[in-house]
Order: structure tokens, then C-alpha cells, then sequence
């Protein structure tokens, strides 16, 4: 059974079909890549499946289950986790406290344990830290612990978003331009971090990338989105390869 | 017939909320931010009349004429020194605050000036109005000024948006100022075009309403300026029409309570209205919705 | 035990607040505090409390309230209305203790309930909430009537004859002119450990998970969400539970007052407002801040004679400096600029 399955989905705003027969399966394990022109609806495609937006038609599975019509929480504890394009990160807390706050679906006290300090709070506080610090070092973060996330530089910023998404335990991660304003060693070190991502937790990732030679580089298959509706879908090689997208991305 | 009377005198009270509330609206639908501190500026106006007139010995018409210059220039330097500063500030919470402190500002300076004791403030319209249905319904010269006043306001805005250059520059720059700045509008100035009508109209509010209600004191415009921001959100905020709208409902609703349920629940009542608006119609009645983009 | 900075942190706050419990004390035990001064004690702790509880609603869940003062109404009229009652009943320290759990239930309860519609809202349109709020619950507190005879409890909006009560009823609230005679329970040490408590409340929330989800939720609510945090439900906490402190500081108000009304003077906007001043002064966000402002902004112009004709012109214009120092984009950046020129590096913030 596939991880992610979406069949026919579309929304649209004021008449706008943004998003029209959307369809994608994704297997467990692979690295997707959704591409498309500006404005041909790849970021309203994460939304959907995010549950940001509520789309009109359409069906989402996630392991086989039905969460088209749950809340952005929901779909959260469901197991889509999500970075976004302009970087929303809890800017005046500590970058281990943002990692924390994806944690704490995963490790809790009650509110009592918590106000007073004490039962469960100073155990589950110590293995949430211990965790958080993995993490960060997996994401080469961890000297930055206590800076506050919106002093680090862009880059790091970038990883911190992976890194809080990964904290909440997805079973598919989604990245929304994960390169964007990089230059290219950053986004070369942003290629390895992917892969190390895709090693250590065995993660499906789907992502949305403007950068041919990341997308090349490391996509397994590729979904072309145009004008809100899929143009080409399948390998990467075949896909890039395919004149109709070429004449998507380069005009007549 | 008292009925009747009521509904006058609330269509009234509507009219000088109408005037304040297109002042709050214009600039909250074009600078994005509530200006707490315009039922202050209504304040500042009904003094400079009360010293003005008093100085001229009862000359009200240089009066008013001062009160509207003096507002609009201390509308402009409000907006230039307090509010330009913190436009596109992180927090939205910053220029809110701001705001608060410059309504603290403008009550504070006028009770050092003029002191916490009410002012008695003669009426700048001097008609006594007339009697109808034999002397049964009396309509007073200032409630029929009133209403006259706001539907001038309302029109000659209306006009001034939808016909001139200025006009629809500021009707560009609520859509979006990034736009309008690159289409050559010079934004800044038009938010400062802005603010200066709003205080303007603020003035005239101020006229209007001490006259109706002859008590001037330095918290005169507080009560009034929230009761039209409250009137500006249920017509719809960013709407002209919807000020109006607005602050008729809630004049008449207002005088209506006062009347008929309970004077000591009527301000109760009439935000029990905001609170309702806001959860069932958030845009209230012309209003439209906006979106965040993620 | 290794303390590490966040709770060395707190326990700066503590000591802080003690060591001038202490002084004060002091200088009462050795007659050198005026009687006027020690009036002034107990109002400068349950605005040392209010401003805490506010401080949680603005700096850390990030909303602007400009209502608190009416959650602050509400835990002193449902206390103070429970001392009369059992004034001749129950030994003051446990009807005291009682007065504080009701205070506090009634104005979480009202918090929650005015929660639900007012969190929903966002920005300018909640603050401007809040405060019809705190007039809707002054205008109606001052329209209630409500005595206790042989036959039970009567209750009246309209005026004290419509009770119907005997005539050796006992009426308790009258209107607008509010509680007359609640105990006077209230005393500096017993506001300084409220204060205690609120303070190591707060400040013990922000260090675990839910606080932590709160300031996600202030920070972006949009990636809060995405990070399977329920925004509804920490907004309400936070929110709820800053009403309900601010209703602990109403407890405190009404044991300490004779006459009790529901006053703008005490429980209007502009005494929030007032409140608010004590939080940006303090710092948005900084707890000890809002303390050491409430308690020095409350006594300064007390103690300057010159001084508090002119203080709430000066607070304004320090509030709107403060503003524009610390949020206006433009100076943010020469201060930056600045401080690389002398050599300081970029400007950088240590975490909360």
C-alpha cells in the first residue's frame, strides 16, 4: 500500500481553479519531487494536503487512511509534517525550544506537573532535551542550542525548520522550496542533509524545489504541475526528458 | 409620538458616530491600523472651539474653522512622528500600543490645560428647530443640522474616492500599498491625506456632538471615538457607506436601549452588538474578507 | 543540584521580590514607613499581580488585552460577595482561603467564557474585544442588586426596593453602589505571596511544554499548527489562566477597600490601560519586568508630590517612545548599524 495517495483533488478561489485533478501516490521511502512554473499551484497542493486549505473535491490517504477533511493539527498527529517557503519559525524561542514544541506531542505531562514542576517534569523534560539534542546534532545544530532561532543565519534557519518537522515523528515529510535564496554551497550541503535525513530516519520526502540540478540530483520521481494541473508525472529521467515540460519551462 | 422622538434623537446621536466612524474606517481600511487615539482627537476639537468662541466672544464659526485646522494639522504630526515609525513593525501590537499612548497623551495634556472639571460648551447652532403635530414632536435646530451635516460628509466623500486622482490613490493603497507604491503612488503621502480628513471630520464630529451634548471634558471623546470604532466594524470596516450604516444602527440601537431597557446597560448593550458582529459576521454588514496567505 | 539559567532565572524574580518584602518590613517594624506609605503596600502588590497576569496574555501568549481589569472586577465582587455572606460564619484565615479559590474560579470561568468568542479573533480586533468586555461586565456589575434574607437570596436589576426582602434582610450588592464593609482581610504579607504564587505559576509554565506551545502559538500559529500544536486549546489556557490570576489580584482589591463599586476609576479601560503601561515599561515578555514596573510606576508618583501631576503625560510619552525605540523597523536598524560601528558586533538577543 502506498503512503500518500491523492485522487482528484481540486480546489478553487473565486471562480480560480488553483488546483484541478491533483492526483499522486507515493511510496514509502521514496524522495518525490513536485515541480511546475510559479504559480501553477505546488504550494496550494502542500496546503491541501496540510489541511490548510479544505479542498472542494478530491480524496487524501495517508497509510490508507482518509484525513482529506482534518485540521492542520490532526494531520499533523496523523503524520505530515512541513516546512515552509518563507521561513515560519518560532522566532523569539531558542532553537531547542522550537525543536521541543514538535516534540510535545510525543512527551507530556499534565499542565498541573507542568505549573508546579513536578511528578513526570523533570524526567520527561530530561528525555525531551536528550532527544531534541540528537536531533540538532543530526542536523549540525547543536552548538546553537540556546541562540535564538531568529538570529541564526538563513541557511541554519532553513535546517532548523527540517529539524523541528522531523521533532513531530512523520511518516512523510513535505519541504516547500527547501533551496530557496541559497547559494550553491548551501544547497549543496543542503542536498547532504536530505540524503542524511533519508538514511537516518528512512523518510519519505516529498518536495517542492525550483533548482533543476537539486531536483535532478536527488528525486527519485517527479510530478510536473502546470496551471493547476498535472502535466507529467513519473521517473525523473523521463520526466525532464519529456518535451512537454520542456516547453513549460522554457516557452515555446 | 415619543417613539418617534427617539428615533430622532438616535438618528442624531447615529450621525455624529457616522462622522467619527468614517474617520476611523478611512483610516483603518488605508493605514491597516485602529487609531485609538481619534475620539481624543474629537476632544482636542471640542476645546479649541470652547477657547476660540470664548476668546471671540462668542464668534463659534472661526471657531470650528480653527478646530478643523488645528485637527487635521494634529492629525498629520500624529500619524508622521507616531505612527510612520512603526509601519511595517515586526509586532502589529506595536503601533496599537503607540496609539493607546498618544490617546493618554492628547487626555493628559488637556487636564493639565483646562483642568478635569466639565466646561459647559454652547451650542454652535444657534436654530432652535421646530415643533411638529402640535407642539407634540419637537425637533431640535442641532439634531437636524446633524443629520444634514453627515449626509453632506458622505456624499462629498463618496465623490471625493470615487472621482479624483487623490481618490482612488488611497483606494489603491488599501488593496496593496507594494502595488500602488509601484504604480506611482507616493503612499506615505496618501496615508498622511488619510489621517488629515479623518481629523477633520473628527473636528466637525466634535462640533456636532458637544453641541448636543454641551459637557466638554478631557474624556470627552474617548467613550464616543470606541462607540464609532464599534459602529465602523458593523457597517463593515474600510467601507464608506458601511460607516454610515454603522453609526445610524448604532445611534438608534443606543438611544433605544437607553430608553426601553436600561440607561444603566445601554453602553452593555451596544458592545453585547460589537462582540455579536464580530463572531457572526466578522466583516460586518459591507464589509469584505481577507485572507492570510501561507 | 545544577541550576541552569532559566531557573537560576526565576529565582532572581523571587529573591527580588523578597528582599523588598523584607526592607519594607523593616522599615515598618522601625517606624520609618508613613501611614501613607503603608496604605500604599497592599495596592502595589495586586498590581504587581495584575500586571503579571497581563503580561501572560500579551508577552507570552502575545494577544493584547485591554480588558483585564474587568477579569479583576469579577474575582473581587464574586469574593467580596461570599466574605459578606460568611462573615459571622467562618474564622477569617479559612474564609479568606475561600474568598481566593472563588475570586479566582469566578474569573477563570468568565475568562473561559469570554475565551471563546474573543479568541477567535486576531490583532486589533481582540483588543478592541477585551475592552467591550471589561465595560459589558462594569456596566452590568453596577446594575445588580442583590440582598439575602430569612427566605433565601433575591436578586434585582433594577433597583434595592425591587428585592422584596425583610426587613432585617442583609443587602449585599447595591448597584452601583457596589460592596460596602467587606472584611478587610487583604495585608501586605498575604499580597506578596499571591504574588509569589502568580509569579512562580507563570514563570514555571513558560519553562514546560504548554507554555512553550503558547509562545509557539505567539510566535507563528501557522507553523504551530503545522507542528501539531492545537491552537485553540493552548490560547485558552494561557488565557484563562491569566484571568484567572488577574482575578487573585481582584481578591486582594476588595479585602483591602471599604466601598467596593464597579468603578471606571478601578475597573474601566483606562485602569487597563494604566496595567498595560506597567507590562511595555516592564519589558513585553519579561515577567520580573512587569513586577519591579508595576511596583515602582505605582509608588513613584505617590511618593514625588510634583510628580503625579504630570505622570500619566510622562507615561504616555515614554510609552510611545518605547514603541518606536524598540519596534519602528527603521531605528532597529541604524541602533544595528550603530553598534557595528563601535564594535559590538551585530546586535544579538539571548533566549527567554
Amino acid at each position: 500500500m502506498a503512503l500518500l495517495e491523492v485522487n482528484n483533488l481540486c480546489i478553487s478561489f473565486g471562480g480560480l481553479r488553483a488546483v484541478d485533478d491533483f492526483n499522486i501516490t507515493i511510496e514509502k521511502g521514496e524522495l518525490y519531487g513536485l515541480i511546475g512554473p510559479n504559480g501553477a499551484g505546488k504550494t496550494t497542493v502542500f496546503n491541501l494536503l496540510t489541511g490548510v486549505y479544505k479542498p472542494n473535491e478530491g480524496i487524501i490517504r495517508l497509510d490508507g487512511k482518509d484525513i482529506t477533511r482534518k485540521s492542520t493539527t490532526e494531520i499533523n498527529h496523523e503524520g505530515i509534517a512541513r516546512t515552509f517557503q518563507n521561513i515560519r519559525l518560532f522566532k523569539d524561542m531558542s532553537v531547542i525550544d522550537n525543536v521541543k514544541v514538535g516534540l510535545s506531542e510525543r512527551f507530556k505531562y499534565s499542565m498541573i506537573e507542568g505549573i508546579l514542576h513536578i511528578g513526570n517534569y523533570k524526567k520527561v523534560e530530561k528525555e525531551m532535551d536528550e532527544e531534541a539534542m540528537k536531533l540538532l546534532s543530526v542536523f549540525d545544530l547543536d552548538k546553537e542550542r540556546d541562540t535564538l532561532a531568529a538570529n541564526l543565519p538563513y541557511g541554519k534557519q532553513r535546517k532548523l525548520e527540517i529539524a523541528r518537522a522531523m521533532a513531530t515523528n512523520p511518516k512523510l515529510l513535505l519541504l516547500d522550496e527547501p533551496a530557496a535564496g541559497m547559494n550553491p554551497n548551501e544547497t549543496g550541503e543542503l542536498m547532504d542533509t536530505i540524503a542524511l535525513v533519508r538514511k537516518e530516519f528512512g523518510m519519505t520526502i516529498l518536495l517542492i524545489e525550483h533548482d533543476m540540478k537539486l531536483v535532478s540530483g536527488i528525486c527519485e520521481k517527479l510530478t510536473v504541475l502546470n496551471f493547476g494541473r498535472v502535466l507529467c508525472q513519473g521517473e525523473t529521467k523521463t520526466v525532464l526528458s519529456d518535451p512537454e515540460v520542456i516547453k513549460a519551462y522554457l516557452g515555446e | 409620538m415619543s417613539f418617534l422622538t427617539y428615533l430622532i434623537s438616535g438618528l442624531s446621536l447615529g450621525s455624529i458616530y457616522a462622522i467619527i466612524a468614517l474617520g476611523y474606517t478611512m483610516v483603518y481600511g488605508i493605514a491597516k491600523m485602529l487609531n485609538f487615539a481619534h475620539g481624543d482627537f474629537i476632544m482636542v476639537g471640542c476645546y479649541i472651539i470652547f477657547s476660540v468662541t470664548g476668546a471671540l466672544s462668542g464668534n463659534s464659526a472661526i471657531g470650528i474653522i480653527a478646530a478643523i485646522v488645528l485637527c487635521t494639522l494634529l492629525g498629520i504630526t500624529t500619524e508622521f512622528v507616531a505612527y510612520r515609525p512603526l509601519r511595517g513593525a515586526a509586532s502589529p501590537l506595536a503601533v496599537l500600543i503607540t496609539a493607546i499612548g498618544v490617546s493618554y497623551f492628547l487626555e493628559n495634556v488637556a487636564l493639565l490645560i483646562f483642568g478635569a472639571d466639565i466646561k459647559s460648551f454652547s451650542s454652535v447652532i444657534k436654530w432652535e428647530g421646530f415643533t411638529l403635530a402640535d407642539g407634540q414632536l419637537r425637533i431640535q435646530g442641532v439634531t437636524i443640522v446633524t443629520i444634514l451635516v453627515s449626509v453632506v460628509v458622505l456624499v462629498v466623500l463618496q465623490l471625493f474616492i470615487k472621482k479624483t486622482k487623490q481618490g482612488q490613490a488611497m483606494l489603491a493603497a488599501s488593496e496593496d500599498k507594494g502595488a500602488a507604491a509601484l504604480m506611482g503612488i507616493n503612499v506615505n503621502r496618501t496615508i498622511m491625506l488619510t489621517f488629515a480628513i479623518g481629523s477633520a471630520l473628527a473636528a466637525i464630529a466634535g462640533a456636532l456632538l458637544c453641541s448636543a451634548y454641551p459637557s466638554l471634558s478631557p474624556y470627552t471623546g474617548a467613550m464616543p471615538g470606541i462607540k464609532a470604532f464599534v459602529a465602523a466594524v458593523l457597517g463593515g470596516i474600510g467601507s464608506i457607506p458601511g460607516a454610515m450604516i454603522g453609526g445610524l444602527m448604532l445611534g438608534i440601537i443606543e438611544i433605544l436601549s437607553k430608553t426601553y431597557i436600561s440607561s444603566q446597560l445601554s453602553d452593555a448593550i451596544v458592545f453585547g452588538i460589537l462582540v455579536i458582529v464580530l463572531l457572526v459576521k466578522p466583516t460586518g454588514i459591507l464589509g469584505k474578507v481577507i485572507q492570510e496567505k501561507v | 543540584m545544577k541550576l541552569n539559567k532559566k531557573s537560576k532565572d526565576n529565582y532572581i524574580t523571587y529573591a527580588i521580590v523578597m528582599v523588598a518584602y523584607l526592607i519594607f518590613q523593616i522599615l515598618s517594624a522601625t517606624g520609618n514607613l508613613s501611614s501613607h506609605m503603608t496604605g500604599l503596600l497592599v495596592p502595589m502588590t495586586y498590581y504587581a499581580v495584575i500586571a503579571v497576569a497581563l503580561n501572560l496574555c500579551v508577552g507570552i501568549l502575545g494577544e493584547l488585552s485591554i480588558g483585564h481589569c474587568g477579569f479583576m472586577c469579577i474575582g473581587a465582587f464574586s469574593s467580596a460577595f461570599f466574605s459578606k455572606l460568611t462573615e459571622n460564619v467562618l474564622a477569617w484565615p479559612i474564609r479568606f482561603f475561600l474568598a481566593f479559590v472563588i475570586g479566582i474560579a469566578f474569573a477563570a470561568l468568565f475568562g473561559f467564557l469570554i475565551g471563546i468568542p474573543v479568541l477567535r479573533l486576531k490583532g486589533d480586533y481582540l483588543a478592541i474585544v477585551t475592552l467591550a468586555f471589561g465595560e459589558i461586565i462594569k456596566n452590568v456589575i453596577n446594575a445588580f442588586y442583590i440582598g439575602v434574607d430569612g427566605n433565601g437570596v433575591h436578586f434585582s436589576m433594577k433597583n434595592s426596593m425591587e428585592l422584596n426582602m425583610e426587613p432585617d434582610g442583609n443587602l449585599i450588592i447595591n448597584g452601583a453602589m457596589g460592596i460596602t464593609g467587606t472584611p478587610h482581610n487583604s495585608n501586605f504579607t498575604i499580597g506578596i505571596i499571591v504574588l509569589l504564587l502568580s509569579l512562580f505559576v507563570v514563570q514555571n509554565l513558560i519553562n514546560s511544554r504548554d507554555g512553550r506551545a503558547i509562545m509557539a502559538v505567539r510566535d507563528n500559529y501557522i507553523a504551530a499548527e503545522a507542528t501539531g500544536i492545537n491552537v485553540t486549546r493552548y490560547k485558552m489556557m494561557a488565557f484563562v489562566l491569566s484571568a484567572a490570576i488577574a482575578g487573585a489580584a481582584g481578591v486582594l482589591f476588595s479585602h483591602n477597600i471599604t466601598t467596593l463599586t464597579a468603578s471606571s476609576q478601578y475597573f474601566g479601560y483606562n485602569a487597563s490601560i494604566m496595567i498595560l503601561v506597567y507590562v511595555v515599561l516592564g519589558g513585553i515578555g519579561n515577567i520580573r519586568g512587569s513586577v519591579i514596573a508595576a511596583c515602582v510606576l505605582y509608588l513613584l508618583p505617590e511618593l514625588l508630590r510634583g510628580f503625579s501631576t504630570y505622570r500619566m503625560l510622562i507615561y504616555s510619552i515614554v510609552l510611545i517612545v518605547m514603541m518606536i525605540v524598540n519596534w519602528s523597523p527603521r531605528v532597529i536598524e541604524k541602533r544595528e548599524k550603530l553598534a557595528a560601528k563601535i564594535g559590538f558586533g551585530s546586535r544579538k538577543k539571548i533566549a527567554r
